[in-house]
């Protein structure tokens, strides 16, 4: 297990002080403090690891969140920023010390404007609540991570969210156009606006996947994009997971970017069939989603190009839709993919490592027999077209021999993905999960570089604190000249 | 006669950096110096130069990514993708017709600006396909952050910082990009006559449609002159340019839609591969403003909302300058004479139209004494000064370069 810092026990022995000026701040009713309504948020999507803090606010404007920082900054309060809690990393996970601030409350649109293809909302709205919001005109908001339904764009941003779609759309960071964020010294800044490319540093793009290491954002300003007139999915069985990678070369190869390109390995295969019976192929090895864009007779060119190519790698099978509902039926499967595996196991670790495409098939090698040497076992389902892995460990979470071989194996994962030229994270962001395996991919240079930008907007280090840098060091200080 | 360093590796770069900290020296920091009229001239004894950081370090055409040192000429990559049927994404412009430079652009150098060309409104910015890089901070130790693949959360991504910092916090000298499929065929729509409201709505129009347009600009009169594509349009007072990049088949089909979808605007043309290549590379290269510049001129690039594009073409008018328009309406290129209240005039109308400008170049006499970038306001001054004491704490790295004392 993942240590936890010493909480400040002057702090904690000041709680009822603590308590009574936060409802001075945010009202008795954005004040949450009863021990049964906290372990509401003791845990979020890592939830092997559980502690209720010390309170939770729930503040309704900028303004508010303005005001709780100030407070935590001059009481030396440490700060968890949270969203909807969806967090596979453990980013939001509470400290014993710590007051969590929740943006949930947070939810209102602020601004739609087609012409210029921008919206803005407040940081708890939720991702898929952006692009209900626009489809109606056609429109969409591209990032679409699993927890889509859930999840809110405030956490997007710290964790820069990608989905099945990012090969084509990019990830969230490519999407921003401005943010308000409230800075540790309650400072509101506005950065960006409703235009390409803001001026002097990147702000944007340094916040974005800080894992609220920085800031809290309480204002986003995303693009949206028409949708494209249709969209159809292929299915492609393979014998190998070699050859189902081999393929997956040769698309990218080909000239062909399709908007989802998703790897199922056996386990994977078996689990979504059983809790879907989506038509999967059982005999296969591997299989592929292919999913691609346009109109009625684009998609049919596409197809065709797409069935020539998985044609030469000896396919078990090939599914073409031919309607929606046949597109929905390949889909299916996949996306009810995490609760299939929760009905063949009691628990399971999600990794998210990300390797060079063409390591698919020695890496998947490699996991198979880290499988059987920790004998636990594993399933892989992950985005094919941008190499990144989400091996899924199969173990029991009441069992602590069980849990500790997971995290093992899981850390093994990271660090072969590491090695073949990859890295430990390619979505979920490292959290407290995968804190102590930054030096594998940093040197100690490169992590003093990044712990001296933390430094320049949270000096004290109270914000999300045993996230992302490994526990130990002292914060660096920064002189400006 | 400036003395110029241009070390061939990593080591010898960290080495005449860390001595510059060490004497308290600044650096004027430079790939082959094409855009070294862009903002604000740095008052340095020395040139550092990555120039002799040359060379492809990694080309994996199946896994979109590709490694080069930072003094790699965009020309060399370029030519590397397209062997491969590859591009870079963010279409980079050539600015050096325009700033009245020689060399070709480096790699490091276009990074350093974050320039993008027309595809930015469709495929994003320059450092959006930043995967990773090697830099020397200007302590001259040599950094890491991002990688070599197409997805990576994994810790503070200083590349984004890094990226667009024009040389002021840390030397790149190795940058890994993703890049794509260079599209089989390109094809324009062309709506000739409308004014700047009508032409902008129109480009409005097109990138809110299902037809993917990879690129959208508006030529006044004066800028659309002289260009082959547009020859024989009765362009008066301007054109709309709608860019659709796929494959052939889907080229045809795309752009007949698009052309019927803006019917309401106006006869539309197509103008097919051979005439929209050059097009878009002269608008890239914002070549309708090169033509004719002065010595004495100004030149302004303006990120706007691109509903904005017509009010900011009015101040350019207004100020006696010539424009044109890029990214649906958001980019707006500017050049005017140079002076103070056309500066103030033109600058001023950027932000109230809630947008930024970089002034790209201006006489040499004029330059010291204006501002190259909007004004910090006091909260970004303290964090902008901040985060370059955490990566340049002697503050050697081009100081000045994009707000004067930092």
């Amino acid at each position: 297990m993942i240590a936890l810092p010493e909480p400040k026990a002057a702090v904690v022995a000041r709680r009822e002080a603590i308590l009574a000026d936060l409802a001075r701040l945010v009202g008795p009713d954005g004040l949450v403090s009863e021990p049964h309504c906290l372990r509401a948020y003791e845990t979020d999507g890592l939830a092997v690891y559980r502690q209720p803090p010390l309170a939770v606010v729930l503040p309704s404007t900028t303004e508010e969140v303005a005001a709780l920082l100030r407070y935590c900054k001059a009481e030396g309060i440490r700060v968890v920023p949270r969203g909807a809690g969806t967090s596979l990393s453990g980013g939001a996970l509470p400290l014993a010390d710590a007051v969590v601030i929740g943006l949930m409350r947070m939810n209102r649109f602020l601004a739609i404007d087609y012409a210029d293809r921008v919206a803005s909302m407040q940081a708890g709205v939720t991702n898929l609540g952006i692009t209900g919001a626009v489809s109606a005109q056609g429109f969409f908001y591209a990032p679409d991570p699993s927890s889509q339904l859930a999840c809110m764009i405030g956490g997007n941003i710290a964790m820069n969210s990608g989905g099945a779609h990012c090969l084509k759309y990019g990830v969230t960071a490519n999407n921003v156009l401005g943010l308000t964020i409230v800075t540790i010294e309650g400072e509101i800044i506005r950065l960006g606006g409703t235009h390409l490319d803001a001026a002097g540093y990147d702000w944007l793009g340094i916040l974005t996947g800080s894992e609220g290491q920085l800031a809290i954002v309480t204002e986003v300003t995303v693009r949206i994009l028409r949708s494209a007139e249709g969209s159809r999915a292929m299915l492609a069985a393979f014998r190998s997971n070699e050859v189902a990678g081999a393929c997956v070369a040769a698309i990218i190869g080909s000239g062909i970017i399709p908007v989802a390109l998703e790897f199922m390995d056996r386990p994977a295969i078996h689990a979504c069939e059983a809790f879907a019976h989506a038509g999967y192929p059982l005999d296969a090895e591997a299989m592929l989603i292919i999913e691609v864009e346009g109109s009625p007779a684009e998609q049919e060119d596409l197809m065709s190009r797409l069935g020539e190519i998985v044609g030469r790698f000896d396919p078990l099978g090939l599914k073409i839709a031919t309607t929606a509902e046949e597109s929905a039926a390949i889909w299916k499967g996949r996306k009810g993919a995490f609760g299939a595996i929760g009905r063949i196991s009691p628990d399971y670790l999600c990794m998210d490592g990300v390797i060079p495409t063409s390591q698919l098939s020695p890496v998947l090698h490699r996991i198979g027999e880290m499988s059987r040497t920790f004998g636990l076992g594993v399933a892989n389902i992950f985005h094919a077209g941008d190499g990144n892995l989400h091996p899924l460990i199969l173990f029991d979470a009441n069992d602590p021999e069980s849990m500790e071989k997971a995290e093992k194996f899981g850390a093994e994962i990271l660090k072969l993905c590491v090695a073949v030229g990859g890295c430990l994270t390619g979505e979920h962001g490292v959290g407290v999960e995968k804190r102590e395996l930054m030096g594998v991919q940093f040197s100690a240079a490169d992590l003093e570089q990044q712990r001296r930008v933390k430094s320049v907007f949270d000096p004290d280090w109270l914000l999300n604190p045993s996230k992302v840098f490994p526990l130990g060091a002292t914060p660096p200080v920064i002189h400006a000249a | 006669m400036m003395a110029a360093e241009a070390p061939s590796d990593e080591a010898g770069l960290a080495a005449q950096i860390a001595a510059a900290r060490d004497a308290r020296e600044p650096l004027l920091i430079a790939g082959n110096a094409s855009k070294a009229p862009m903002l604000r001239p740095v008052q340095a004894a020395r040139t550092l130069s990555t120039r002799n950081l040359a060379g492809i370090t990694l080309h994996s055409p199946a896994e979109l990514v590709l490694s080069a040192r930072a003094g790699t000429t965009l020309p060399e990559i370029e030519e590397a993708l397209a062997a491969h049927g590859q591009h870079l994404i963010a279409e980079p412009p050539d600015l050096h017709v325009l700033l009245g430079t020689e060399s070709a652009a480096t790699l490091g150098g276009t990074v350093a600006a974050n320039l993008s060309g027309p595809r930015r409104i469709a495929g994003g910015a320059m450092r959006d396909h930043v995967l990773g890089m090697r830099a020397v901070n200007g302590e001259g130790t040599a950094i890491r952050s991002g990688g070599r693949v197409l997805k990576n959360v994994t810790g503070l991504d200083l590349c984004k910082l890094i990226a667009g910092s024009f040389g002021t916090l840390a030397v790149m000298t190795e940058i890994t990009l993703k890049v794509l499929p260079a599209p089989e065929r390109t094809g324009t729509v062309a709506i000739a006559g409308l004014d700047t409201a009508a032409g902008v709505a129109a480009l409005a129009a097109a990138l809110g449609s299902p037809y993917a347009v990879s690129a959208a600009a508006y030529l006044p009169d004066g800028a659309a002159e002289a260009l082959p594509a547009l020859a024989g349009l009765a362009i008066h007072p301007g054109v709309a340019l709608a860019r659709i990049e796929e494959f052939a088949p889907s080229v045809a089909y795309r752009t007949e839609r698009l052309a019927a979808a803006l019917g309401r605007f106006g006869a539309a043309r197509v103008i097919e591969d051979a005439g929209s290549r050059p097009l878009w590379r002269t608008i890239r290269d914002a070549l309708p403003l090169a033509a004719g510049l002065a010595e004495s001129d100004a030149v302004w690039r303006i990120s706007v909302p691109p509903s904005q594009g017509p009010r900011l073409a009015a101040a350019a008018a207004a100020a006696g300058g010539r424009w044109f328009l890029d990214w649906g309406g958001g980019l707006v290129w500017i050049s005017a004479p140079a002076d103070e209240a056309r500066h103030r005039s033109i600058t001023e109308a950027a932000s109230a139209a809630g947008g930024v400008w970089t002034l790209l170049r201006a006489p040499a006499s004029l330059r010291p004494g204006l501002s190259a970038l909007p004004p910090l306001s006091p909260t970004l001054e303290r964090l902008t000064r901040r985060v370059k004491a955490a990566f340049d704490p002697a503050g050697i790295l081009n100081p000045g370069r994009m707000y004067a004392g930092i």
